[in-house]
């Protein structure tokens, strides 16, 4: 049974990637980043099952975080320009470096 | 008894795929940015909590079941965060939701 969450989950990555492919805007890009990161999650949990080590939770909790603050950072950073402060926009050749 | 735990397991993994596949087809099919939001939330949330939840069962009482209940609160509370802070990053970026024209009269 763990083969055919396997199997379904593949068959959600695919998906995911290919909406990231083909997605109009950049916010279905960041959409399927989100949900390609959660299916990676799911994943990596019942790869660890399929294998009979369950022992890669780790990675999958650290996936999880990792994929939380990269999809924020990536909405943030489309929808102000910059990761940083915003406020102090005079002149901006000066914050290239 | 074992065997009870094992069919209630294998029923909500069957059911955390089917939903997983549900919202995975969503996000191809459904016309709309927004509609493609809500069918990601399936995947996040219900797909995830039912594929969690049978991988316990099959866990037992375990390090591991610690482990993925760790996982399933940190999906469970990041999932419609992440949802919600992008639909509002679009709304705010300018895209509008897809309103069909015959749906203009029932709409006040």
């Amino acid at each position: 049974m763990f083969a055919i969450a396997t199997l379904a989950l593949f068959v959600v990555m695919s998906l995911a990637l290919l909406r990231g492919l083909i997605g109009p805007s950049i916010y279905d890009r960041v959409l399927a980043l989100n949900s390609f990161g959660t299916a990676t999650v799911l994943f990596i949990a019942v790869l660890g099952f399929l294998s009979g080590r369950p022992d890669f939770m780790d990675l999958a909790m650290l996936y999880a975080l990792i994929n939380f603050i990269g999809t924020l950072a990536v909405l943030k950073f489309f929808q102000f320009g910059s990761l940083g402060d915003t406020a102090t926009d005079d002149n901006p050749e000066e914050q290239q470096n | 008894m074992a065997v009870l735990v094992d069919l209630l397991s294998w029923v909500l993994l069957m059911a955390g795929s089917l939903f997983c596949v549900t919202g995975g087809i969503g996000l191809i099919r459904l016309p709309d940015f927004f509609c493609r939001v809500h069918g990601a939330s399936v995947l996040d949330s219900l797909g995830t909590i039912l594929l969690l939840l049978g991988l316990m069962l099959q866990a037992g009482l375990t390090l591991v079941t610690l482990k993925l209940i760790l996982i399933l609160l940190f999906l469970f509370l990041t999932g419609p965060t992440a949802m919600h802070a992008l639909a509002r990053a679009a709304l705010h970026g300018g895209m509008k939701p897809d309103v069909a024209a015959d749906t203009d009269e029932v709409a006040p």
